[in-house]
């Protein structure tokens, strides 16, 4: 993504910001509240159009891009929140994530041709297999309401994981999460970059710090720094947007203590 | 006991066709959150379809598959050019939209078809068994209305619960713009979500003309009675839509079978059931909005 901008009504939300997620790395995107990530996030996903910039995937750019299109192009995304089917079962809510890799056309699906009825046992395997990736297996019966909230979320990462992407859009996968699952988060994001590109939008630093290759930091719609973890922090442009210095000094002590861990 | 038994078999046949017309409205309320007041004169078009054919000398089931697979395009159609532009606006637009239609749509058949009755027949004899010498109050036709409304929701089930595109009417439903980002093509979904809807609405439609009059506003009272039904149930869901419906069918029965004069009192007591339903129960028998809002 390069030079997008984006303005609701007169109100520049993103002014030029650029942005590149390289293959297999874990990129994080973190700014104080407001600061544009979500809006930046939205544009990724063809929610929101810009209203200047080009948005590069593989090599091609893409124009006019809508949300139906992302999960052919290979993009995932996990919405704050969970955004999980209130009335489907787990199972089936990983099924609908998984819908690009059904063949056959919608009419015989419709029909309930052989060719779709193998279909719908294929999205049932692989969504089995997404849920045991992620320990949820147990789950796969019961309905998403009944679930805490943790549970959750993994659910929700499953559905987005069992399309197989190669970049996997997070929103926000730590919010609500305690501190032990938060470091099994982080672990399995690392995991996960072995196979898919991540981009990362993060409120706890820590997390950010620990499991990304890259950072970029927007403060009110425009990028200010860009970088490596170590790089971001020494910027004092960063510290200013945050305020509270401190934040991101523990934050720099935190990543001393963890670094050895990072690469396990 | 031989009264009772008539009054509750009529009031369970009768129910069916409520159910299945509940049924087509719950089906589009759950996928666009628009209730479709014209559902009466799309179903009432395709009845008239049917009785035409049925007219020029084609058969009965000819007719009804010809009239169910129109009640398919109709609905399909009318959703892809004329809803899709209000949906997800002001709820108000929607309903004026759809009574603009039930309007439309009943004017048109007028002046297609005539606005004077017409008998329509059924495939089925409306005289019960006989079992020894007494005869039951069960009729073919009863069977008929009952099985074939069976058969389609069972269809409708297995749609949902076990194919791929059932999956994903059942994601769109839940949740557009979630079931957009994982690739679903929600539009389209929506277009064959209101396509099976006409079709249900369509059956019931037929069924209730059956060995009985059809003209152009001749739906207008179950339009009434699926509606209550379908709130009854709780408008989200298809299983309270059908429980609904016999719940309807048997109370208004009882209300005209026992009651003295109380054929005059059917149209009050559905009336009155809705609104005690709306004050005792807003969500329905079945309502889901407490897991929804989960």
């Amino acid at each position: 993504m390069s030079g997008i901008s984006v303005a609701f009504g007169g109100v520049s939300a993103l002014s030029d910001v650029s942005l590149t997620v390289e293959p297999g790395q874990v990129h994080g995107l973190i700014g104080p509240n407001g600061a544009g990530k979500t809006t930046l996030f939205n544009v990724a996903c063809g929610l929101v159009r810009p209203s200047a910039g080009r948005i590069t995937w593989r090599g091609d750019e893409l124009r006019r891009l809508r949300p139906s299109q992302l999960s052919t192009l290979g993009i995932s995304r996990t919405l704050q929140g969970v955004g999980l089917f209130a009335g489907m079962t787990v199972l089936e809510n990983v099924m609908v994530g998984a819908h690009r890799h059904a063949r056959a056309g919608f009419f015989s699906a419709l029909l309930a041709l052989p060719t779709a009825d193998k279909d719908d046992r294929l999205l049932r395997e692989r969504a089995q297999r997404a849920l045991a990736e992620l320990g949820a297996e147990s789950y796969a019966g019961r309905y998403p309401g009944s679930l805490p909230y943790p549970v959750q979320k993994r659910v929700a990462l499953a559905r987005a994981l069992v399309a197989d992407p190669d970049l996997l859009l997070l929103d926000e996968p730590a919010s609500g999460l305690a501190e032990d699952e938060m470091h099994e988060l982080g672990e399995l994001i690392r995991t996960l970059s072995a196979r898919m590109s991540v981009l990362l939008v993060e409120h706890h630093m820590d997390l950010v710090m620990r499991v990304c290759d890259q950072i970029t930091v927007l403060d009110s719609g425009e990028q200010i720094a860009a970088g490596t973890p170590a790089e971001v922090q020494a910027d004092p442009k960063v510290t200013e947007a945050y305020l509270g210095d401190e934040v991101v000094e523990t934050d720099a002590a935190e990543l001393a203590r963890t670094e050895g861990g990072r690469n396990a | 006991m031989q009264q009772f038994l008539n009054v509750t078999l009529t009031g369970l046949t009768q129910g069916m066709i409520y159910a299945a017309f509940a049924l087509a409205l719950v089906l589009i309320w759950r996928s666009t959150r628009i209730v479709n007041f014209a559902q009466g004169s799309m179903a009432a078009a395709t009845a008239f379809i049917a009785l035409a054919l049925i007219q020029a000398g084609w058969s009965y089931w000819v007719a009804l598959v010809v009239a169910l697979a129109s009640g398919f395009l109709l609905g399909a159609v009318i959703e892809r050019v004329i809803i899709r532009p209000v949906e997800g606006g002001p709820e108000l637009n929607a309903v004026i939209v759809t009574l603009g239609l039930f309007v439309a749509i009943q004017a048109l058949i007028a002046i297609v078809f005539g606005s004077s009755f017409q008998s329509f027949p059924t495939p089925f004899g409306v005289r019960g068994f006989t079992v020894g010498d007494t005869t039951i109050p069960v009729t073919p036709t009863s069977l008929y209305v009952i099985g074939s409304v069976l058969i389609t929701m069972g269809l409708l089930v297995a749609l949902f619960r076990f194919t791929r595109v059932g999956l994903a009417m059942r994601a769109s439903a839940f949740g557009q713009e979630v079931a957009r980002l994982l690739g679903v093509k929600v539009g389209r979904m929506l277009t064959l979500g209101w396509g099976l809807a006409a079709v249900v609405g369509s059956l019931s439609g037929l069924l209730i003309a059956g060995g009985g009059f059809v003209f152009p506003a001749y739906m207008d009272s179950l339009i009434v009675f699926g509606f209550v039904a379908a709130v009854l149930g709780g408008l989200d869901s298809p299983i309270g839509a059908v429980v609904g419906g016999l719940i309807l069918g048997l109370a208004l029965n009882y209300v005209s079978g026992y009651v003295p004069r109380g054929s005059a009192l059917v149209n009050i007591t559905a009336l009155a059931i809705l609104i005690v339903v709306l004050l005792v129960r807003p969500g329905g028998l079945f309502s889901s909005a407490t897991a929804r809002r989960a």
